[in-house]
């Protein structure tokens, strides 16, 4: 919303400065966004012309000496210049060196043209943008006050406004509503000009039908004049200055009545030429096949959810939005039906936003006008027609009936205290709410307050707390603690909570770099990885390839590697942990942990080194980064089983899956699947893993934070180590497993250190050699009990997985 | 000279010129070992008489302890120029360098950093953390809040809508974080203490908008928290996060549907040179939107508006952590461009603490 001062100050006696109502209107919530104080054109000034010489080179350029008065030091300023109508005595508008001249975004210099300097310029109308004037210089009559700023002469010092209205406040969607606002927070009085009856000669000849299906719940009420023998033609210049400096473009009078009162006064009207207005008038649902073409210049095709003015022609206006091309008034407009009309805010709403329609029309009705303004709307812009246009106006007709504001609230004068906790005396907190117009009876603790009609967005106890509280001013309310619950917190993060931040803790830890993707990815890139189910489709994804909750978090890093890469960035070790999406319920939104590995970005070594070059990454890198992340999240990664082959997105032969049981899935890692690779377009080597926080059992709460006491065996541990050739298709945990069966109490550990596959085993075959410790409990261990306990393992693993020790 | 000296000096000779230690070795045998030099002479003595050993018994043997001593002497020298020798093959480059460490070249994002800050400025006020569905209802995402069907404040929103169901109902994905108010509320009861931070979405991008962004709401309920206690907290929580001594805040009415009376939040700023300057200079920068909750939102959680009052406010956790951290543009926080998480992301075990500080 834009104004100018001037025009607030024909509503608001103040002697408040520019800065005082800006501050003012930004703390009682209508936020000032911009102030133009048109401070550009005050270098520009009125100046004579002394003398007129041809210049001496250019047959089309003339010399002027130009006297500024008492602006100048006497001393008059040579100037070229090529209008037709410079001549010796002009009185025009100058501009020296250093000026900007806006409408030709040019700061002057001085000039050299054709071997004669040139000091400044004499302006046209369009280099000021006061119009497309650019014929000629600016031509002043005889009395302009030479040496005088143009600006202060021309009504160009006019400081704009622009406020930014909140949903709630239709009623500072015009000037008039806006004083009221600041003279209620002492700035002033309201002298908004009464409005007269305009009255009339003879009823008004058009009626309004509001009886088709709806009518009257969408149209409460329809007032309507006409007005005869109009002359219609520019609208005068002081309300021409006013609709430009808010960005308006004047049209004609008639045009510009119905702009000018929807800014003065939050009032839309609609102006029809009567004579191309064939019939009555009547409200009533479009068709749905009638098109109409809209005062924009753009033809729409209402649906029978939308409303149309309607003649015997068919629709002549989209109503409350936007008027039709047929009947709309032009030059030539001789009578002139003028509109003054209550409509439904949400029918509005609607219908605008379905045909993708936004005029200052519709943005005031789908906020809600003021009802007991539309009858008076109606007489101040007949009045504005008879005083610019001329004609005899007809009696108003009002079809249907203005509605009555009928809400009236309780209100507790301690409620301001209650819920701010600054308290408001019962007088205080009257006389504010009856300087915004609220009706206010009863006095002491409990005040009856009713609610105008031009405040729709005032229900109840809490907004006029409001009201109160923004008039009242805010900075009155003194901060005060919020009282402290106990003295030492309490633990607050929930298991999941934690999970996710050890997660990426741990990971980062591991030389990796948190990512935070979008959670919409590629349609195909959510389906290869289990996702991409309609039910997780956006149906207005902002781009096409961001359609998709994704299922799984790897997609996106894949993604993020590629692009990596592409920029020369082919070693990288990323993750994310974040949400995935399985399920519109909100049980189907799980916490994950994944990261991605690629090119030589091993936790060891990244690259070439001299000590020796990174191998590529491979499925033991994610492998050690998912155990990573179980052990951040309290789960002993000995106790997960792992089984050969992810899910399809991976290389079945060099991937796995974590798994607590049967059933609970906790986990993937491996390299993977080639045609997943190409389907997201990346290139290897690549490595990744993903695993589900939420999955990981909570862990039991302790009783006791004792870690009980230390015990340590003073007896030698004994290490054996053994061989086996075995089929290549044992898992090693199998033999681990067996190896640690031979004596659960002695054997405190076993690791494999080789592993060698090769024709000197056996195709098919494979050594595994492994080192198993033995703790001795009470004493040291005898060569025979050693003996007798290494000869377990061998029968152990010879009997699980046919492993034969090697010779 | 007598033989002993001359046989001495000839050792002491032979003893020097020994230049490693098998060449010393050598000397102690052909000197002291059983056939050597000096053992012969020992063994003469047993064929001397009483008195000739008495004068020749100390000098043989003072000669054997000086050869022995001068051996184990020269072996210490020998030994130490060996080791030399040996350590002076063994030099390495010791300006090579050594492989960088994970845990300085892992990053945290900015997002995670600046959540773990304001972690721990809210339970140290004694807030607990909430959370709750990005998908979800248009109930909890409007209606609840006070949104009315087909009211313009839901068009300030650029809703994304997900796929209609068979009943043609759509779920929403959620449009701010302030759903997690109502869902809050339904399961705990006052005094609630919450901050909720989480991923929201809207329709917009440009600079600083972002199709997916992040909020972090906070709620208080009781039955006196007013807006005298709103200004306070989060006077507390800016002056706190962006660790400065003193700042000013202006406290503006605005329009919330959940809110009820409503106040926007601005920061005194310096927008003079390129870059935003918190606590400074004569500008204000819109930070947060906050309010005392709509009555009609207290009672969608049930909450009888009459007993129980509190505030709501949110903020955009990327938009305060550009402003702490100075990042121009939202749109690379969800880009995993490397080179973008190495410039603005943080080291692994740089925890935020109110006790150790919450940026290094």
């Amino acid at each position: 919303m834009k104004f100018t001062l001037s025009w607030l100050k024909d509503h608001l006696d103040t002697q408040a400065s520019l800065d005082e109502i800006v501050e003012t209107l930004t703390m009682i919530g209508l936020e000032v966004e911009e102030v133009d104080d048109r401070s550009a054109f005050q270098p520009f000034t009125i100046a004579r012309v002394l003398t007129a010489e041809p210049h001496p080179d250019a047959d089309k350029l003339q010399v002027l000496s130009v006297d500024l008065g008492s602006a100048g030091d006497g001393t008059p300023i040579q100037v070229v210049c090529g209008a037709p109508n410079a001549r010796t005595g002009l009185v025009g508008a100058f501009a020296g060196p250093g000026t900007y001249v806006p409408g030709i975004d040019i700061t002057l210099g001085v000039g050299n043209i054709r071997g004669v300097e040139s000091h400044g310029m004499m302006c046209s109308e369009r280099e000021l943008e006061l119009s497309d004037e650019h014929d000629g210089i600016i031509d002043l009559p005889e009395g302009a006050p030479v040496g005088s700023a143009f600006a202060d002469y021309a009504g160009l010092n006019d400081p704009v406004i622009e406020i930014g209205i909140t949903p709630n406040r239709p009623d500072a969607l015009g000037v008039a509503g806006i004083a009221k606002d600041l003279a209620a927070a002492g700035l002033g009085k309201v002298i908004s000009p009464e409005i007269a009856e305009v009255g009339g000669q003879g009823p008004c000849p058009v009626s309004v039908d509001l009886s088709a299906d709806g009518a009257a719940k969408f149209c409460p009420a329809f007032g309507l004049r006409l007005i005869r023998n109009v002359k219609n033609g520019p609208s005068p210049k002081w309300m021409q200055q006013r609709l430009k400096a808010i960005g308006l473009r004047p049209i004609s009078a008639l045009v510009d009545i119905t702009n000018y009162v929807t800014f003065d006064r939050g009032r839309p009207l609609h102006v029809f030429d009567a004579d191309k207005v064939k019939g009555n008038l009547a409200i009533r649902r479009a068709s749905g096949e009638e098109e109409l073409l809209a005062l924009d210049g753009k033809t729409y095709t209402p649906t029978t959810d939308h409303f149309v003015i309607a003649d015997e022609n068919g629709p002549e206006s989209l109503a409350g939005i936007v008027g039709g091309e047929d009947s709309g008034c032009g030059l030539d407009t001789v009578n002139v039906l003028v509109e003054s009309a209550l409509w439904d805010p949400l029918t509005i709403a609607k219908t605008g936003r379905e045909l993708g329609i936004i005029t200052d029309a519709r943005y005031r009705f789908e906020r809600g006008v003021d009802p007991a303004f539309a009858l008076p709307g109606l007489e101040y812009g007949s009045q504005l027609v008879i005083d610019l246009c001329g004609g005899e106006p007809t009696q108003s007709l009002c079809a249907g009936s203005i509605p009555e504001p009928d809400l009236t609230i309780d209100y507790p004068v301690s409620e301001a205290e209650r819920l701010t906790g600054a308290a408001v005396s019962s007088k205080d907190s009257a006389a504010i709410l009856q300087r915004l117009g609220f009706e206010v009876s009863g006095s002491g603790e409990m005040l009856k307050v009713k609610v105008p009609g031009n405040r729709p967005d005032v229900h109840g106890k809490a907004d006029l707390v409001e009201e109160i509280m923004r008039i009242r001013g805010i900075n009155n309310i003194e901060p005060q603690p919020l009282p402290a619950l106990a003295a030492v917190g309490k633990k607050i993060l929930t298991t999941g909570q934690l999970r996710t931040r050890n997660s990426r803790r741990a990971l980062a830890t591991r030389g990796m770099s948190e990512a935070v993707c979008y959670s919409f990815i590629p349609h195909d890139h959510a389906t290869a990885f289990g996702g991409g189910q309609d039910d997780l489709i956006l149906a207005n994804p902002i781009a096409s390839d961001m359609s998709d909750m994704r299922p799984s978090l790897l997609p996106s890093l894949l993604a993020a590697a590629k692009r990596n890469a592409d920029r020369g960035l082919s070693d990288l070790a990323i993750f994310e942990v974040s949400h995935i999406y399985r399920g519109i319920e909100p049980s189907d939104q799980h916490r994950s942990a994944s990261g991605v590995r690629r090119g030589t970005a091993r936790l060891e070594n990244i690259g070439r080194a001299w000590s020796g070059d990174s191998p590529a990454v491979n499925w033991v890198d994610a492998k050690e980064d998912a155990f990573a992340v179980l052990a951040a999240c309290g789960m002993d990664p000995s106790k997960v089983q792992i089984e050969a082959a992810g899910p399809d997105w991976y290389h079945p032969g060099r991937s796995g899956t974590i798994k607590l049981g049967p059933k609970v899935i906790i986990g993937t890692f491996g390299e993977f699947h080639p045609m997943t690779l190409e389907l997201l377009d990346v290139t290897g080597p690549l490595c990744g893993f993903e695993i589900f926080l939420d999955t990981i059992p909570e862990p039991r709460r302790k009783t006791k934070r004792s870690k009980g006491a230390l015990i340590v065996s003073s007896l030698q541990p004994v290490k054996r180590d053994f061989a086996f050739i075995m089929d290549k298709g044992v898992e090693a945990a199998k033999v681990l497993r067996a190896a640690n069966g031979a004596d659960k109490k002695l054997i405190s550990d076993v690791r494999i250190f080789d592993l060698f596959e090769g024709q000197s085993v056996g195709e098919d075959k494979k050594s595994l050699a492994i080192e198993v410790t033995l703790q001795p409990v009470e004493k040291s261990l005898t060569d025979e009990e050693i003996d007798a306990i290494s000869q377990k393992v061998v029968e152990n693993i010879g009997k699980t997985v046919g492993g034969v020790l090697r010779g | 000279m007598s033989e002993i000296e001359t046989l001495e000096s000839g050792i002491l000779a032979q003893i020097d010129a020994a230049a490693d230690e098998a060449a010393l070795e050598q000397v102690r045998i052909t000197t002291l070992g059983k056939k050597g030099s000096v053992s012969q002479q020992m063994k003469t003595l047993g064929k001397m008489s009483p008195e000739e050993r008495q004068v020749m018994g100390p000098a043989l043997n003072g000669l054997k302890n000086r050869i022995a001593d001068a051996i184990t002497t020269r072996r210490e020298v020998v030994k130490r120029a060996d080791i030399e020798a040996r350590l002076a093959t063994e030099k390495v480059d010791v300006t090579l360098p050594v492989r960088p460490n994970p845990i300085e070249t892992g990053r945290i994002h900015p997002i995670s950093q600046v959540m773990d800050e304001i972690t721990a400025i809210f339970s140290d006020m004694g807030f607990h953390i909430a959370e709750g569905p990005d998908i979800e209802t248009d109930y909890y995402n409007f209606t609840a809040l006070n949104f009315p069907e087909g009211h313009p404040a839901r068009e300030m929103h650029d809703t994304f809508f997900l796929n209609p169901d068979e009943n043609g109902e759509r779920r929403v994905l959620r449009t701010h974080t302030s759903p997690v108010q109502i869902r809050t509320m339904e399961t705990q009861k006052p005094p609630i203490r919450i901050v909720i931070p989480g991923k929201t979405y809207r329709q917009d991008s440009d600079a600083t908008h972002s199709a997916m962004f992040h909020q972090l709401e906070g709620l208080v309920v009781d039955e006196k928290t007013n807006i005298a206690n709103l200004k306070w907290t989060l006077m507390e929580f800016c002056k706190t996060f962006f660790e400065v001594d003193s700042i000013d805040m202006r406290f503006r009415p605005s329009f919330f549907p959940f809110t009820e009376p409503s106040l926007e939040v601005d920061v005194q700023c310096d927008r003079s040179g390129g870059e935003v300057k918190l606590g400074e200079g004569n500008d204000w920068m819109e930070i947060l939107g906050s309010g005392m909750v709509h009555p009609n939102v207290l009672r969608a959680g049930g909450l009888d508006p009459d007993v129980y009052q509190g505030f709501a406010w949110g903020i955009g956790i990327d938009r305060i952590a550009m402003l702490k951290y100075g990042m121009p543009d939202l749109r690379p926080f969800f880009e995993a461009d490397q080179r973008w998480i190495d410039h603005y992301g943080f080291r692994p075990l740089d925890m935020p603490t109110l006790f150790g500080g919450l940026s290094q």
